[in-house]
């Protein structure tokens, strides 16, 4: 093998985590290949997500300023779906839209081609338009990427692929997914002009509207999202795979009867549709994350199941930026001793911790149960909803008091146990 | 002005897509048929899945490249999926994401 054809790393996908990680290697002088099967970075991937904005400014400190952002989030809603009402937890924080701010809404084509430049920039070589098919292993150690018929080596290979994840899974470091661990997310991005947006949504210019829904999924396991940008708006919907296969019910479908319930077509209306995605999400927490190193390899983001969900924050894109500059950090320690064993790369998992996100994931560990409790995507919706309904009308007839209302509108669908139990579990997780 | 629902059809429409001419999902047919599940019917978010006349086929041109089908059919059906990346550059072009 000649000399040229070895890098010191290859990074599979520029995406967050892949052009973040090899931003920080070039940067550092290290001969990083950047490999992106899309034709452009960014043409494969899709968000369901805002990208909050303090762990990405460390590595890219004022990337608003340059990046291309949608707009600084600023007002925050958990919205209660019931069948023709809704009930939301609504914080505005203006201090949100200044600098360092807390999170934007970004468009992936775009964000991803920004970050991917940074990587190239610092002297990255970044190569679109190749997929890579399998890992170059020898005696157990990845030595390198196959792409075809070309095999091109490196010392180490970092993953960041994506959710599928499908290196991790060659290189042996992780099982099968399981159908209840993962969810499926769909996406309408909705063009609407920028100031229809800001009155709609109440926003300054720049400043943008983020959405949890809960509930109307059809008993389906999961939720949705609606998030401002600039000049459109992401409608999504994410359901547990399994339910769906069990219950046979369409994901795409589910999306199509969330755009008419009245809380979401008063905000979508008038809307073009221009674009239709999907993605996997890995729901499993810190129990579904596999090993993330091996001998000449790392994973890092998506492909190393890297995601908190804790109902008011999802995080996924900075996790990716964080554990790209770990995975990074975890290689130049090797280089200074020349040993790239599964060992010396296990740094890796200590730098994760030290930017808290193993230990933000350890955390809130027992959110997945919590999401999958029937109860909080079926029941409570509803009754949060009917409850309220009922406690904001007046009738000539007596009227009761709100505790009884509750337990009333509760008759046949949870008992006071169960909600206790509940509330004890919401405790425990959140 | 309402909101009207869109089909499936019309959504994939609005995509842009580089088309291979070769798929990138192949499908064992054997395993298969032996599979009474099919959860790939209901959860692929694409419909690339569908049962003409009793048998299996797919529109590998609509995927959406998420991977759905994959985990679905390993651990809910029997393994038939054999789903490998596009080749460079062919396949879901997003424009916005």
């Amino acid at each position: 093998m000649a000399d040229e054809e070895k890098f010191d790393v290859i990074v599979v996908g520029a995406g967050l985590a892949g052009s973040t990680a090899a931003y920080v290697l070039a940067k550092e002088g290290l001969q990083v290949l950047l490999i992106e099967r899309g034709r452009q970075a960014g043409a494969k991937n899709m968000t369901g997500g805002i990208i909050y904005s303090r762990v990405v400014h460390e590595v890219f400190p004022n990337f608003w300023e340059e990046a291309p952002v949608e707009r600084a989030i600023t007002s925050y809603n958990i919205v209660f779906l019931g069948e023709n009402s809704a009930v939301t937890l609504n914080l505005k924080a203006p201090g949100m839209g200044k600098p360092p701010y807390n999170a934007f809404s970004v468009l992936r084509a775009k964000f991803d081609q920004w970050i991917a430049g940074k990587a190239e920039e610092s002297g990255a070589t970044l190569v679109t338009g190749v997929t890579v098919d399998e890992l170059v292993m020898e005696n157990g150690k990845v030595k390198g990427i196959r792409s075809g018929q070309d095999e091109l080596f490196a010392d180490v290979v970092i993953d960041a692929e994506g959710a599928k994840s499908l290196l991790v899974e060659k290189a042996g470091l992780r099982g099968d997914f399981k159908p209840e661990d993962v969810s499926v997310g769909v996406k309408e991005l909705i063009e609407l002009p920028e100031e229809a947006i800001n009155e709609r949504f109440n926003v300054g210019g720049g400043e943008g509207a983020s959405y949890t829904l809960v509930g109307y999924t059809k008993g389906i396991a999961g939720g949705g999202f609606l998030y401002t940008n600039k000049a459109s708006i992401s409608l999504g919907i994410v359901a547990r795979i399994d339910m769906l296969a069990e219950k046979q019910v369409k994901v795409h479908e589910l999306i199509e009867d969330y755009k008419l319930h009245p809380f979401i077509s008063k905000l979508i209306e008038g809307g073009n549709v221009a674009e239709y995605s999907a993605q996997i999400i890995h729901e499993g927490g810190i129990a579904q994350v596999p090993r993330l190193y091996a001998d000449g390899f790392l994973a890092a983001g998506s492909s190393a199941c890297l995601l908190i969900n804790n109902l008011f924050t999802l995080r996924g894109m900075d996790l990716a930026v964080a554990s790209g500059a770990a995975a990074a950090k975890a290689v130049l320690k090797a280089k200074e001793r020349n040993d790239f064993s599964a060992s010396s790369l296990s740094a890796y998992e200590s730098l994760l911790r030290e930017a808290f996100i193993l230990t933000d994931m350890e955390a809130f560990r027992r959110t997945p149960s919590l999401l999958n409790n029937r109860r909080f995507f079926t029941v409570y919706p509803d009754l949060a909803c009917s409850v309220m309904e009922e406690l904001f009308s007046v009738n000539p007839a007596p009227s009761e008091k709100a505790f009884k209302v509750v337990r009333r509108h509760m008759k046949g669908k949870a008992g006071l146990l169960d909600v206790l139990k509940d509330l004890l579990e919401v405790y425990r997780a959140l | 002005m309402s909101v009207e629902k869109l089909s499936l059809d019309k959504r994939l429409g609005l995509n842009k897509y580089e088309i291979d001419s070769e798929s990138h999902i192949e499908v064992d047919k054997e395993l298969c048929e032996k599979c009474e599940a099919k959860p790939c019917l209901f959860v692929c978010p694409a419909e690339v899945y569908k049962l003409e006349d009793g048998k299996l086929v797919y529109s590998y041109e609509d995927c959406l490249e998420c991977g759905t089908c994959i985990i679905a059919c390993k651990g809910m059906g029997r393994g038939a999926v054999n789903w490998k990346n596009p080749r460079g550059g062919f396949g879901i072009v997003y424009r916005y994401g």
